[in-house]
């Protein structure tokens, strides 16, 4: 009997002493978001897209730039290894609708990463600090706003020639003034809540709290917001590309193959098809993961 | 009180806050708010400090103050001997291992993507970050223990406790430091009845074994009269009375304490039928544009001619002084 209760003792004693993890908001947000069918779908359909396009090109015997000199404006076909056909150059649309997507991919996911680092750093610094630094901080914003960014892209081609870097540069110089905005109105409305307060009471330094608990705070937002500024770039960057401002041939992007693909639909469809189809999957893929992060993150949107 | 030793000392001190008016142009002057208006105290060491008045009467901004949260416009802020208002940020911050505070929202004053063990540890890392991981630990459970919290919880997060608990988290971190002082801010307001014993009891127990002296901000009289030594009444921004306890609760003596009092319900409910409500007329006045002379002269009973010229002061004892011309202790 006696041995009987110690050892339950111990035993409550042990369990007592046992940590119970807890579960966090960005726990709480990955399972909403894994219930979320159409969100994981698409997020399986990005995975295996960009699987495709970063290493498929060894499915293939044909390099992005060699022409097939027997075998011009030539159908899809399995027997000639032509799995999408060929251009007009006789150059394999298989690997070179890959090779688009990484530059398209690349393009996007760079240009929002850049859009993010420096307007989440940008917004949450000025809304934090807020007074005269915030007023300059935004005034100076609203000028980088005031520049047409169409004619800012043609002036730096025109000074540069044409160069995949300078797109980057382009599209990510412009786009984190949107992110500044949200993350210093997230920042503004974090800042009169309590536990900020709270820190500074406890002695933590301005920087540790922009990093510590506002950053944090504002990441679902700016999760959500960077994904769905990953298809807004491809967007820009094919527009560009369309254009004739985007990538130097033989480089090419999905929105240059679609260019290209436009000027021979009459006869060769599948020049602008198979492209077409892999960008409208993925901008399609890239909203509903934006989405479901969106609900996921933010429950009491729905 | 005289014999124990003087922690805070307030001297008229003067919160201002400046509010411009979106409508107008962007020159136009902006308008004062006198949210704190020449407010004079002392706290002595191991002492609660009650601190009651009605919502938006500048009680907040006064801890905030105190704490340096916001700037004073005039006056000072005390503390060992030091003056707050004129020190360095760098070494006000140092003071902030000496004062500390606890919030109104429990759940708000917790940062949401934090666990608790770091919630409450962060105070203890950013004043000695040389602590290693195992010494903090510790030093947390400990804590944690003290405010009745089971150590084992150290790894959740504050969405997954209950307002009393959550408010017991932000006393862990605020004693973390081993402060002299603890600013509670309506630490009780947002919790249910019965857990706002269980707070209050746990706030007077942990004063009473670390010697802590409290300033205890609340709406509800009833609260400051069970755990405070004595007792600041606010109005607009002014101190209209401050006595001990025992005094204040015993014999109002301010038209407008007398008025708060009387709206506190009586346990026995003869007297509680009996009682009659002294009903303030009229609204709180803006504190952009306070009444001349007594602040309270728009609602006070009593006002005569007199109170719209001079402006009274807190007159009387240690024990109990009161802030009215035709009234006094
Ligand atoms: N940062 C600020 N800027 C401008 N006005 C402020 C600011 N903080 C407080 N005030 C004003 O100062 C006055 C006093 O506010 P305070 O929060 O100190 O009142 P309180 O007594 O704590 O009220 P409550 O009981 O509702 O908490 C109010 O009129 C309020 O509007
Ligand atoms: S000074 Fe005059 S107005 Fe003020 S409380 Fe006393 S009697 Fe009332
Ligand atoms: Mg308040």
């Amino acid at each position: 009997m006696l041995d009987n209760k110690q050892n339950s003792e111990a035993l409550s004693e042990f369990a007592d002493k046992l940590e119970i993890e807890g579960r966090s908001l960005w726990q709480d947000a990955r399972m909403r978001f894994m219930r979320n069918r159409a969100a994981m779908v698409s997020l399986g359909i990005l995975v295996f897209i960009t699987l495709l396009v970063a290493f498929g090109s060894h499915l293939s015997e044909f390099a992005f730039d060699d022409t097939d000199w027997g075998a011009m404006h030539h159908a899809p076909s399995i027997e000639s290894g032509h799995y999408f056909g060929t251009d007009s150059l006789g150059r394999d649309m298989f690997v070179r609708t890959l090779l688009g997507g990484q530059i398209s991919l690349l393009v996007g996911v760079m240009g929002a990463f850049v859009a993010v680092l420096i307007g989440t750093l940008y917004g949450a610094t000025s809304g934090f600090l807020g007074g005269t630094v915030d007023r300059v901080m935004m005034r100076l914003l609203e000028i980088l706003y005031g520049i047409p960014f169409m004619f800012f892209v043609i002036l730096l081609v025109t000074f540069f020639g044409r160069n995949i870097f300078l797109v980057f540069v382009a599209i990510g110089a412009v786009s984190w003034l949107d992110m500044a905005r949200i993350v210093r109105g997230q920042t503004l409305s974090l800042k009169n809540k309590e536990f900020i307060e709270a820190a500074e009471v406890c002695g933590v330094s301005k920087w540790k709290i922009i990093t510590r608990h506002i950053v944090p705070n504002v990441l679902g937002i700016v999760a959500v917001y960077a994904t769905l500024l990953v298809p807004q770039m491809i967007l820009t960057e094919s527009f560009l590309s369309f254009l004739g401002l985007g990538v130097q041939e033989p480089m090419t992007s999905w929105g240059a193959l679609l260019q290209d693909g436009s000027q021979t639909m009459e006869i060769a469809i599948w020049q602008l098809l198979y492209p077409a189809a892999f960008m409208v999957v993925t901008l399609f893929s890239f909203n509903y993961v934006g989405d479901g992060l969106r609900d996921a993150l933010d429950p009491k949107d729905r | 009180m005289s014999d124990k030793a003087l922690l805070l000392d307030v001297v008229d001190l003067k919160v201002y806050f400046k509010i411009k008016n979106n409508k107008g142009l962007p020159w136009a002057p902006a308008a004062t708010l006198k949210a704190v208006d020449g407010v004079s105290l002392k706290l002595y060491q191991g002492e609660t400090l009650g601190v009651v008045g009605e919502s938006g009467c500048g009680k907040s901004t006064f801890a905030r103050a105190v704490i340096g949260l916001v700037p004073a416009e005039a006056g000072k802020v005390v503390w060992l001997g030091q003056d707050l208002t004129k020190l360095p940020h760098k070494e006000l911050r140092e003071k902030r291992k000496e004062i500390q505070m606890i919030f109104q929202d429990p759940l708000a004053s917790l940062n949401p993507r934090m666990t608790v063990g770091d919630i409450i540890a962060e105070p203890l890392q950013t004043f000695y970050p040389k602590l290693s991981k195992a010494e903090v630990k510790q030093q947390v459970k400990e804590m944690m223990t003290k405010v009745g919290l089971l150590p084992n919880v150290i790894n959740r997060y504050p969405h997954e406790f209950s307002g009393g608990q959550c408010q017991r988290i932000g006393i862990a971190r605020a004693l973390i430091l081993k402060p002299k002082m603890i600013i509670c801010d309506e630490p009780v307001s947002a919790l249910d009845v019965s857990i706002q014993a269980q707070v209050v009891n746990l706030l007077k127990e942990l004063q009473a074994e670390m010697g802590l002296s409290l300033i205890f901000i609340a709406h509800d009289l009833s609260v400051v009269k069970h755990i405070s030594d004595r007792v600041l009444v606010m109005y607009l921004g002014n101190a209209v009375e401050l006595g001990t306890s025992k005094a204040l609760f015993d014999k109002p003596t301010h038209p407008y304490t007398k008025a708060l009092m009387s709206a506190v319900p009586i346990p026995d409910p003869d007297l509680e039928r009996n009682k009659t409500i002294d009903l303030l007329e009229g609204d709180l006045p803006s504190p952009i544009s306070p009444p001349s002379g007594c602040v309270f002269r728009t609602r006070c009973p009593i006002a005569t001619e007199q109170c719209a010229q001079l402006k009274p002061q807190l007159e009387g004892t240690s024990d109990h002084s009161v802030s009215c011309i035709h009234t006094a202790v």
